[in-house]
């Protein structure tokens, strides 16, 4: 204890003086005490915490009361997250150093041992966060640590604020609570094997054991000083980097410092990161500690109770063992007596050791430590032993040796050499050299400063001597003076022979041309060579001045700095003979000159003579002029005076007098000469000097330089290093090593660097990068140009690359900087500034191949290295900013600098020297792209087009409609004959011309053009799109069952097999590309149909009686009103059903009709734009009897068989092709008079009555097509439009929604125009003026006029668009388009009835709804007297809200001006709907009031403008329609003559007009009167009744109701077409057609 | 019969779907047609055919053996859209469910002699995870809706396809004609033969000997 004691005083004497220099050192001491140096004992420890006390508790206070506060309320939740015992968790930590400040004084020397079991929790902070600390981090800079300081401070006050706030609060017994567990668990350890680990012991066990363990240790007579030395600095070192500086104690103070910079930055983790500054270490010492104190508490009061559970917690610790996870004293784990020792220190390489977290570390000691021989795991530096990484570096597995012999040859390794995919070289622009590998070598030698910021003066001095001999060198090697006096001489020669031989005489013009010629040359080479001579000269001069200044700063400094020395050498001459050819020389020139002055004197003489002499006409001539003035001017006015006087001012400035010129001074020519000689030659005589510099001058060394500037210079160009960074394409591919620059600033690298370039070259940079010390800039950057192709191998010379820095540069010792001005002048004058700058000396050049040949890519190859630097790139570097306006001058830079005419950089250059067109740069035709397209041109383009082959092939594969899918293209050009195009060409030329042989009208015929126009562009329009896929075209794919499938599926399991009622079932929908002909049936189910028309019994008049009775008794026998069965034609094949009998037939009958598609062409374009038609017809079945025949007496009856037309239905087989069936009743179209037939019926029910008012008969039928065929998708292209973004979203977004809550009900909001433009529905809606004539007609009938109008817009020919445009897309046109065009789909009709409902005042929507039999159509309805009317625009004919025979199946949306309604009602059928538009419920609107109307202009005209009614064409048309229909009929019957009644047919067509007065309705008046007129026939016939587009539609019509079929032998025919024309060319044409038969 | 001055020339196709590698599946069978453009046309043979089912022999070899032979001439007066041979083989998954193996094509060999070509399979692939497992499980792969698109560009963009095995084919083709006609598609490593350039100039060639 006593020797203890002594160590301890020796400590904290050491301590103390530590401390005082601490002090010394550093003012703010405090960080020590926060970060308490653990390498200190815990006597010192106690010290450091007191000290900040007494000294930062004043400078602290205000910082502290803050982050009391924030403390507490951080503590606050703290506590009340965990339990409530954890009231002591926070407090505990710091009393320790509270307590050990208070004690210091009187308890230290007792507590000595004890408190040594109690180190502040601070040391154990410092522990751990030094685990944390990754322990390489030695260096510290001192950013970090002024930072470091600053946190520690904070966090500093933050513990002492906590401490002093808690410190009157604890009290003081429940401190000897705190302990470190770390030494705690050692302690229990040693002390009580048995009980050991287990933190439950109260204090004063612990406190006894330690005095126990301290006894036990004295008595074993180990406690050398050495020991407890150990035993303290050890206990709070678990850490052996911490020992280590324990044993460097005695270092000076500032190693002592820095160590304490070290532990500030150990300290970072916990200062950096507040939540650990106060959390971690809360949580981990304070959980701890808790734990400790609370089951010492718990402890205590079990000790009341439970007597025998202390002994049985021991028990069971003597069983159970937990490891410790606090970390283990050094000493401990070493053997006793021994020191730790550190390999590290001594010298000893020692590897990292594997990282191992520190809390399993500290488990790992302590279980280690628990076992007997722990201590062998633990090697000298008191850390378990640990190879420094266990993973080797080289593998481990045997080598195979056995198996090398025996192994299979199959399974040898092969080396293949690496394949290069030889797209890798398409970088190199082309791939005409596929094995190519191209090598650039770069030769980087070194690099010369010509400037340096680290120069001294004496360097920059010899560097311009450097340079000044360069210059003289390279003067000397050219000996430019030399040859040019060469070249004078022998000029002067030849000029003095011509003159000689033709003695000055008898020149010819010629001679005398050269000879001035020859004069000129002399004069212009001996100029050069006077200029020549003199920039020698004053070089010479330079040199000599130079070196001069270099030696006086020599002197001056006397020191050397460059190894420079001059030497002038002479080379004597031979005195005499220089002076003679030196007077040669003068004497020549002033010959010459004196000649040439002579000659320039004659030249000026001239022009003064000849100036004189007009300056002498034009004086005589003023004075003429004078005079004739003078005699006028007496007589003229003054206003003429004055004028003269103007005409005389400009006159007056006439040329002036010539003066004479000088004469050329002979004399004083000779003085300039020899002036000139002097002071551009040597002086004759004068020895010439020839400057040689060496550099073999010593260079004072260092030391003897005496100057401190000077020295510090040297040094820091020792400093220096340099290396280059190569750049391939701006991109570093290499750089050279760091070398040293050495004292004469050159730096030697001589290193090749050989790339392997894959990429074309475009440019190679070698930047110079300049260390010193730990910065490193960028100096220079240097372009070198890409070699030329043949430019490789080693024989390429090095080139020097001058470059320069603008970097600026302040040195302060005797480096002269950069950038700066420097004079070398006393005074400070003639100042310059120097920038940085060098020479590089590099060479680049191609790779030499094995072959001996360059690696270099063919010339074509590399465009980059044409131009050869980028100087040249540069046009205003190259030929001035002003340059740039001179056409000529950029063509030729452009020529000169060879631009590439591709590169887009240079597109507007280009494009202005084409414009320029100086035809100097010839810009290349060609895309480099196509560089072979000449090669491919096997025959010329004319040739080619011309080919008749090529044309077809070509027109085919543009999918031209009338080559699309032909066949055999012949092989040779001379099979494919001009025949072929016949059509093409008449339909490309002609397509202006009208032709007005097929439609009868030639309005008619412009649109039929106008629309194939029309059509023709949307096709080319929809070619692209048709080329798009979607999966599903392709693919056949199941869809994913939903639950709702599922559970159909399960449902379906419990139906009947056999249902009664069974559903269609939706079949297998086949693509139509795999079907040929026969392999489509129409399949016509007729179910039944109702109120056809009945015979009228008493048809003839009474007086017939034989007829009449034979009719009279069929009528009485069967009851007979009507046999009516079906007749289908579709392609000209007709089939019908059976007969049934009444108005009311039901036949049930499935007919068959085979559809072959036109031209074989099933794909979907084509069957969509068939325009055939499905007629169904229903027909009467008479029986005639012809009589009885006379020879059978009376045994056989003789019947014949008539059929007679009743009515018709007619659907387009595209409605049923787009949709796949047709299922429904559907009103057949029955004509307006049928003669010999009724429409009333035999009414004898109230029911029957009613339905009697829905006149017409209807029929039920079930269309649709086997196998079932996909229709035509619907263009999915998005077409552009005007309108809003957002409004065409929203439409959208409202048609995917209707579609998804009501699949089955059309939603329409957006449609597209004749331009394929997206437009909002409602802008078709605008009310528009009908025809004035229309509303003329029944000025006083309202409801006559509606029917009107409504007629007339049935009367405009229906086209479905399908039809018109293959693809199938609906197109809506506008009122005048559709007025114009004369052609219109369903929704045209009803917009424009719609339109012409809103401008007569009423109030109309447009539906857009399903109908039957058309599909998703367009009605229009209205509201008339509070009741709902549903029109069918195409048809005229209005049904109530309630009507049964209503077209109108389902309702989707509604339409008007304003907006867009969408039934959202349970069902759609208009019967059962309520058309009030207000109710969202019922009708959801577009626009709402999220969504306001953005006020949609309308697509629509303001006013429609209607041509009149061309009656005069109507007629024509009449007779022409008349006409052809004979034809027909006769064409029909070609077996049996066809006669014409024309007594009838003249009565039918006074019917007519009356019939298309009526609308068709009235039509019962007539048929009395014809049969009264034609009394002795029997008359069948009916009015057909069609709007016009084309006659064939007539045709077909008439065709079908099968008049032409009586073959009655005595049958007569009565045809009369009437055409009424509506303005606007609208036409109604009508045709009666009636058989007569004689009886 | 000779014909001097040729307007079509045409192309015979012996040979056979010699069999194909599946490692995978058994009992399959094949499809095969021919896709051919807008100048051509089978003059004899079968334009299409369905093989037999072949299982897998026991021996080392596990290669499915089919050996059907084909046999069809074609006539044509322009080589665009040269025939193409499209196979598509079938075979039943774990359920027994018919269901597609690969599609694949490829062009009749241009050139006269014997070819063997081995063309790699593939299917296409259901789009979604869950639409895989229910065809899995119901045995309704995906499968184009005409085998023939393998055959043409225009389309595949949309589809995704998972290769599948290979199918060998030999042929062993007589063309008639064409050099009359101006077509060499002899081997281009004979020496005699010209290069395209020149061959497509000497198309005028044979009708101005005759």
């Amino acid at each position: 204890m006593a020797s203890s004691s002594d160590i301890r005083e020796k400590l904290r004497r050491k301590r103390r003086a530590l401390q005082e220099s601490l002090v010394r050192h550093r003012p703010v001491d405090d960080i020590q005490a926060l970060v308490p140096s653990s390498k200190l004992s815990e006597d010192n420890l106690e010290t450091t915490m007191k000290e900040p006390q007494i000294s930062e508790e004043d400078p602290g206070e205000t910082l502290k009361r803050t982050l009391r506060a924030q403390r507490q309320r951080r503590k606050k939740k703290l506590l009340e997250q965990t339990s409530p015992r954890d009231d002591d968790k926070g407090v505990e930590e710091i009393p320790s150093t509270q307590r050990h400040s208070e004690e210091e004084g009187s308890a230290e020397k007792a507590a000595g041992s004890v408190v040594s079991s109690r180190p502040p929790t601070g040391s154990q902070r410092s522990v751990s966060c030094r685990a944390q600390q990754a322990p390489g981090s030695q260096l510290l800079e001192s950013s970090v640590t002024r930072r470091l300081e600053e946190k520690l401070r904070a966090a500093r006050s933050r513990g002492e604020s906590l401490q002093e706030q808690e410190a009157s609060v604890e009290p003081a017994s429940r401190l000897h609570s705190l302990r470190d567990p770390d030494t705690r668990t050692r302690f229990d350890r040693e002390a009580d094997p048995d009980g050991a680990g287990k933190p439950d012991d109260p204090l004063a066990l612990s406190t006894r054991v330690q005095f126990r363990e301290a006894a036990r240790r004295k008595g074993d007579g180990l406690p050398t000083a050495e020991e407890a030395y150990n035993f303290f600095t050890l206990t709070f070192e678990p850490d052996p980097r911490d020992g280590n500086k324990t044993k460097e104690k005695r270092r000076t103070s500032e190693e002592e410092e820095e160590e304490e910079e070290e532990e500030q930055q150990q300290q970072e983790g916990p200062d950096g990161n507040e939540d650990q500054n106060e959390g971690a270490p809360l949580v981990t010492d304070g959980d701890l500690l808790l734990l400790q104190q609370s089951t010492q508490d718990f402890l205590e009061m079990k000790r009341a109770e439970y007597l025998r559970s202390g002994q049985r917690i021991e028990r069971e610790n003597a069983v159970l063992f937990t490891p410790s996870l606090s970390s283990v004293a050094a000493h401990i784990k070493l053997a006793d007596n021994m020191k730790p020792r550190y390999l590290e220190d001594e010298g000893l390489y020692v590897g990292e050791r594997p990282p191992v977290s520190l809390s399993n570390q500290n488990v790992l000691e302590n279980r280690i430590l628990q076992m007997e021989e722990g201590k062998k795991w633990f090697g000298d530096d008191g850390r378990i032993r640990a190879l420094p990484d266990p993973i080797k570096e080289s593998s481990t597995r045997p080598p195979l040796f056995h198996m090398e012999e025996d192994l299979d040859p199959a399974l040898h390794t092969v080396y293949r050499k690496p394949l290069k995919s030889k797209y890798a070289n398409l970088y190199l622009s082309g791939a005409a050299d596929p094995e190519g590998d191209y090598q650039l070598d770069v030769d980087v030698s070194g690099l010369i400063f010509s400037h340096h910021p680290l120069f001294s003066r004496e360097h920059v001095l010899g560097s311009r001597l450097a340079q000044l001999y360069d210059q003289y060198l390279s003067r000397q090697r050219n000996n430019l003076s030399a040859h040019l006096t060469d070249k004078l001489n022998g000029l002067r020669n030849a000029l003095r022979n011509i003159l000689e031989i033709h003695g000055g005489q008898s020149l010819t013009p010629a001679m005398q041309r050269r000879i001035s010629e020859y004069s000129l040359e002399v004069r212009s080479t001996r100029q050069l060579r006077d200029s020549e001579q003199e920039k020698d000269r004053v070089l010479l001069r330079n040199i000599v001045r130079v070196w001069k200044e270099l030696k006086t700063l020599r002197d001056f400094q006397k020191f050397t700095n460059t190894p420079y020395k001059l030497s002038l050498r002479r080379e004597n001459v031979d005195r005499a003979s220089d002076e003679r050819q030196c007077e040669g020389e003068i004497l020549a020139e002033v010959v010459e000159l004196e000649a040439e002055m002579e000659e320039d004197y004659q030249k000026k003489l001239g022009e003064y003579k000849r100036q004189l002499e007009e300056w002498k006409i034009w004086r005589r001539r003023q004075k003429a002029k004078k005079k004739k003035r003078r005699k006028k001017g007496q007589e003229e006015t003054e206003e003429e005076d004055e004028e003269v006087s103007e005409s005389e001012g400009p006159a007056e400035e006439g040329p002036p007098k010539p003066g004479p010129p000088e004469k050329p001074d002979i004399v004083s020519i000779e003085q300039q000469v020899r002036e000139k000689a002097s002071r551009i030659r040597r002086k004759p005589g004068e020895p010439i000097l020839i400057p040689e510099l060496s550099a073999s001058g010593n260079i004072t060394a260092s030391e003897d330089c005496g100057s401190r500037a000077e020295v510090a210079r040297r040094e820091d160009v020792a400093k220096r290093s340099l290396f280059i960074k190569i750049l391939y394409n701006n991109k570093e591919v290499s750089r050279t090593d760091s070398r040293p620059l050495s004292a004469e600033f050159r730096v030697h690298f001589g290193q090749i660097f050989n790339l392997k370039i894959v990429h074309c070259p475009q440019s190679i940079a070698l930047q110079v990068f300049e260390e010193g010390g730990s910065s490193c800039c960028l100096l220079a950057q240097v372009f070198v140009p890409v070699p030329g192709p043949g430019v490789g191998g080693s024989s390429v010379p090095v080139e020097e690359f001058e470059f320069s820095s603008n970097q600026r540069v302040l040195l302060e010792h005797e480096g002269v900087g950069s950038d700066v001005p420097l004079s070398f002048e006393a005074d400070g004058s003639n100042k310059q500034t120097l920038l940085t700058s060098g020479k590089l000396s590099c060479c680049v050049s191609w790779g030499v191949g094995e072959d001996g040949a360059a690696l270099a890519p063919p010339l074509s190859q590399h465009p980059a290295a044409k131009h050869s630097g980028p100087g040249r790139l540069d046009a205003v570097t190259c030929i001035g900013a002003a340059g740039l306006y001179d056409m000529k001058k950029i063509g030729e830079w452009a020529k000169q600098s060879r631009l590439d005419p591709n590169d887009p950089k240079n597109a507007s250059i280009m494009q202005l020297l084409k414009v320029a067109s100086s035809g100097e740069v010839t810009a290349p035709e060609y895309f480099r792209l196509e560089q072979l397209q000449e090669e491919f041109h096997f025959v010329s383009d004319e040739e080619l087009e011309s080919s008749r082959r090529f044309r077809l092939l070509t027109l085919r594969n543009q999918e031209v409609a009338e080559f699309r899918n032909y066949k055999f293209v012949p092989a040779l050009e001379r099979e494919v004959t001009e025949k072929m195009f016949q059509d093409y060409e008449k339909k490309v030329k002609e397509g202006e011309v009208v032709d007005t042989k097929d439609h009868l009208d030639s309005h008619r015929a412009l649109v039929a053009k106008y629309l194939q126009k029309i059509r023709e562009s949307l096709i080319n329009r929809f070619l692209l799109a048709k080329h798009h896929f979607l999966l599903s075209d392709l693919v056949m794919e199941e869809e994913i069952p939903s639950i709702g499938i599922l559970g159909m599926n399960l449902f379906k399991l419990a139906e009947p097999k056999r249902p009664l009622k069974p559903q269609r079932k939706e079949r297998k929908k086949v693509t139509a590309q795999n079907l040929s002909d026969g392999d489509i049936k129409l399949l016509v189910n007729v179910l039944r149909a109702y109120d056809v028309p009945v015979r009228r019994p008493g048809s003839s008049k009474p007086g017939q009686a034989s007829q009449g009775a034979i009719q009279g008794s069929d009528w009485l026998h069967s009851q007979v009103q009507v046999r009516p069965f079906v007749e289908v034609s579709f392609q000209r094949t007709v089939l019908q059903t059976t007969t049934a009998e009444g108005p009311n037939p039901c036949w049930n009958e499935e007919l068959q009709l085979p559809f072959s598609a036109p031209n074989g062409d099933y794909s979907a374009a084509a069957l969509q734009s068939v325009k055939d038609e499905v007629f169904i017809n229903i027909f009467d079945e008479v029986v005639y009897e012809t009589g009885v025949n006379d020879r059978d007496r009376g045994k056989s009856i003789h019947t014949r068989l008539e059929k007679h037309w009743l009515g018709s239905v007619k659907i387009p087989f595209s409605t049923i092709y787009s949709q796949s069936r047709i299922d429904g009743t559907l009103k057949v179209n029955t004509p307006a008079v049928l003669l010999g037939y009724s429409k009333e019926r035999s009414a004898n029910g109230g029911y029957d009555a009613l339905r009697s008012i829905s006149e017409g008969a209807f029929i039920t039928l079930y269309i649709t097509i086997q196998p079932q065929l996909v229709p035509g998708e619907t263009v999915r292209e998005k077409f552009d439009s005007q309108e809003d973004e957002r409004l065409l979203a929203a439409a959208e977004r409202f048609e995917r929604e209707a579609s998804q809550s009501f699949p089955d009900r059309p939603c329409v909001c957006s449609v597209i125009d004749l331009n394929g433009k997206t437009v909002f529905i409602t802008r078709y809606i605008r009310p528009l003026n009908p025809p004035q004539e229309l509303l003329d007609a029944f000025p006083n009938n309202q409801q006559e006029a509606t029917a009107l109008v409504a007629r007339f817009v049935s009367l405009i020919p229906s086209l479905p668009d399908r039809v018109s445009f293959s693809g199938s897309c609906d197109l809506w046109s506008t009122c005048d388009q559709f007025l114009t065009l004369l052609a219109g789909d369903e929704e045209e009709h009803a917009v424009l009835l719609c339109n012409y409902f809103l401008s007569m005042g009423k109030k109309a929507w447009l539906i857009i709804g399903t109908a039957i039999p058309e599909g998703p159509s367009a009605y229009v309805l209205t509201l008339e007297q509070s009741r709902f009317l549903i029109w069918n625009p195409s048809s005229a004919q209005c049904y109530g809200q309630y009507d049964t025979f209503c077209p109108l199946q389902s309702v989707g949306c509604m339409v008007n001006a304003d907006n867009v309604w969408f039934n959202v009602q349970e069902y759609g059928s208009p019967m059962t709907l309520s058309f009030d538009t207000s109710k969202a419920n019922l009708w959801r609107p577009f626009f709402s009031r999220s969504f306001s109307h953005p006020g949609l202009s309308s697509v629509q005209p303001e006013q429609l403008l209607y041509r009149r009614a061309d009656r005069g064409g109507a007629a024509e048309l009449q007779d022409r329609i008349e006409k052809i229909l004979k034809e027909k009929m006769m064409e029909w019957r070609p077996r049996h003559p066809t006669r014409w009644n024309r007594f009838c047919t003249s009565t039918l067509k006074q019917f007519l007009p009356k019939l298309e007065q009526s609308g068709g309705r009235d039509g019962e008046g007539h048929r009395h009167e014809l049969q009264s007129m034609l009394g002795d026939h029997r008359i069948s016939g009916f009015p057909l009744h069609l709007p016009f587009s084309e006659v064939r539609p007539i045709v077909e019509a008439v065709f079908s109701t099968g008049v032409h079929n009586v073959h009655a032998p005595n049958v007569e025919f009565a045809l009369a077409v009437y055409v009424h024309p509506y303005p606007n060319n609208v036409l109604s044409v009508w045709v009666y057609l009636a058989s007569l038969v004689r009886t | 019969m000779v014909t001097i001055n040729p307007s079509v020339f045409l192309l015979t196709v012996n040979g056979q779907i010699e069999g194909a590698n599946y490692p995978e599946y058994d009992n399959l069978y094949c499809k095969y047609c021919f896709v051919y453009g807008h100048d051509w046309a089978p003059t004899s043979g079968l334009e299409e055919g369905i093989t037999q089912i072949t299982c897998k022999g026991s021996q080392s070899s596990h290669k499915l053996i089919w050996n059907f032979p084909l046999e069809t001439t074609f006539k044509s007066t322009n080589p665009t859209g040269w025939p193409q041979l499209v196979v598509s083989v079938y075979g039943p998954d774990v359920f027994g469910n018919d269901v597609v193996r690969g599609y694949g094509a490829t062009h009749i060999p241009f050139t006269p002699g014997q070819h063997t070509r081995t063309i790699p399979m593939f299917v296409p692939e259901p789009t979604w995870r869950l639409q895989k497992f229910t065809s899995w499980l119901l045995g309704r792969r995906p499968e184009y809706i005409d085998p023939k698109v393998v055959a043409q560009g225009e389309g595949r963009e949309v589809t995704r396809v998972r290769s599948q095995g290979f199918v060998t084919v030999s042929f062993h083709i007589i063309t008639k004609d064409m050099k009359k006609l101006g077509y060499d598609t002899g081997p281009s490593n004979t020496a005699n033969t010209p290069s395209a350039t020149s061959s497509w100039s000497t198309e005028e060639q044979p009708y101005s000997t005759h």
